[in-house]
């Protein structure tokens, strides 16, 4: 149904494939949360990986700081309808992660979880083969508080609020269990080229 | 508290017509749209549509827009839209459509940034410019559910001529039932002994949270993301449990 009098402002050509239905490229990076931006201090930081109720490793920043470090370039895109072409990441892939665990995938599905009680559900597969970091830089800096920081998890192939902010963990579950905005209405699996934003859709 | 009720789950997520019944200017740089669904669906005080328009071509764009009218109010969404300069759809908005015109819409949306009456109060919404829209539903739907919830509402804005809903809320403050309103004007001298000339600082929560008389219940911030990061850190500052403040960020 065309809208009255509507033209419209196009992406330029040569990045229109890259901008997945009902999204809008954006040059700034709009910043969603549920809530206050938790006070996270390196401090006191640490990153928790669980298989189920069981702790099989836990990191604090120095410990963080010397994992094997993976520098990525890719486009992302927020259920909230922009997307921001060619951002860059750099952090640790849940595959260097979980190798120095030294722990293979127990379970199919996994939650991460966040200082601000905030929690998000990823399958594994779309977690490892290089899909996803624990991020610790954006294009070259230290994360905003806004933004995550000190970490967030980075996957960027899904809607961006499944790359939980201010993550203080990551946890193998049995079953495909709902994260925050999941138990709010919005998609499971959230594939934006599926336009999977609500669940149902 | 989540929306996943199951018998409105499917029908919300179907685009349908809607018919702008009216358009109201508010302030220079905002107004109301009161859009006319084909199909009425209920929403909750703090949610919001999606409104996608689409270009003769097929070009599609789609926006989120908050729900500032009375849950109560069946059958016309009133969405606020602030013009914004270089933007894609809210200059559309303000210059182009025109009452009788048709815009699809969908929703309604969000499950968190949301008041029931059963959530109770006392409530302490926080408001940057367009940022009232949610929280305009929520004053209006505490004060139609009656009861004895405590509403403080602190507004931001920068002039006395930008403070969207000015009328209204003054109405219903002077109508002393449980609700109070105080201006942060950044630009502008203030008029009334409770508002303030200067942005939202911690003085001023302190102020807003004195008129409660008690700690709120839940308190809600809406408005840009540097309004909602600068309000919640001095709220962070004073104490405030995290868990009861509850953010809606227009996304810049
Ligand atoms: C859940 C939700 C609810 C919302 N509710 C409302 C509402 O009730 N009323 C309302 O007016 N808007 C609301 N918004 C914002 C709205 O969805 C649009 O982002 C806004 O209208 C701008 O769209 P646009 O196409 O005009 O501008 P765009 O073309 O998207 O933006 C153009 C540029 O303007 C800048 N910009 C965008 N928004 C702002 C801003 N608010 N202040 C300063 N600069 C900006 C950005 O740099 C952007 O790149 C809401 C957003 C969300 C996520």
């Amino acid at each position: 149904m065309a809208t009255r009098g509507f033209t419209g402002r196009r992406p330029a050509p040569e990045v229109a494939d890259r901008v997945p239905p009902g999204q809008s490229i954006t040059q700034g990076f709009p910043v969603l949360s549920a809530g206050p931006t938790p006070r996270v201090t390196l401090d006191n930081w640490s990153f928790a990986l669980k298989a189920g109720p069981r702790l099989v490793k836990r990191w604090n920043w120095a410990e963080f700081c010397v994992l094997p470090r993976t520098e990525v370039n890719r486009d992302i895109h927020c259920v909230t309808k922009w997307s921001k072409l060619d951002t860059t990441w750099t952090g640790v892939l849940i595959d260097d992660l979980l190798a120095d665990a030294g722990l293979a995938p127990p379970t199919p599905f996994a939650l991460a979880h966040s200082y601000d009680g905030y929690s998000t559900n990823v399958p594994v597969a779309d977690l490892v083969g290089g899909k996803a970091m624990v991020a610790t830089r954006y294009a070259g800096n230290s994360l905003a508080p806004e933004h995550g920081a000190p970490a967030r998890l980075l996957v960027p192939h899904l809607y961006f609020w499944k790359s939980a902010k201010w993550i203080s963990g990551l946890q193998f579950t049995e079953r495909d269990e709902a994260g925050f905005w999941e138990l709010r209405g919005y998609h499971t699996y959230g594939d934006p080229w599926r336009e999977q934003r609500f669940s149902g859709n | 508290m989540t929306v996943t009720d199951a018998d409105t789950q499917a029908d919300h997520l179907l685009w349908q017509a809607a018919v702008i019944e009216r358009i109201e200017t508010q302030t220079a740089k905002v107004k109301s749209f009161y859009l006319r669904p084909q199909k009425w669906r209920f929403f909750r005080a703090g949610q919001h549509l999606d409104v996608r328009l689409t270009a003769p071509d097929g070009y599609e764009v789609q926006r989120s827009y908050s729900v500032a009218s009375e849950p109560g109010l069946a059958g016309l969404y009133e969405l606020v839209v602030e013009r914004l300069k270089d933007g894609e759809i809210s200059p559309f908005l303000h210059d182009v459509a025109a009452v009788g015109d048709v815009l699809e819409v969908r929703g309604p949306f969000g499950g968190h940034f949301v008041w029931n009456a059963a959530d109770g109060g006392p409530l302490l919404l926080i408001a940057g410019g367009s940022g009232i829209a949610p929280l305009m539903s929520i004053v209006r739907h505490s004060t139609a559910v009656g009861g004895d919830v405590a509403v403080v509402l602190l507004q931001a804005a920068r002039t006395w001529n930008d403070v969207i809903y000015r009328e209204e809320l003054h109405a219903l403050d002077a109508a002393g039932a449980g609700f109070a309103l105080m201006l942060s004007l950044s630009r502008d001298a203030a008029r009334r002994p409770q508002d303030a000339g200067r942005r939202i600082d911690a003085p001023l929560l302190e102020a807003a949270l004195a008129r409660l008389g008690v700690a709120p219940r839940l308190t809600f911030v809406c408005g840009s993301n540097p309004f909602v990061e600068a309000v919640t850190g001095h709220l962070l500052d004073l104490g405030f449990d995290p868990q009861t403040v509850r953010t809606e960020r227009f996304g810049w």
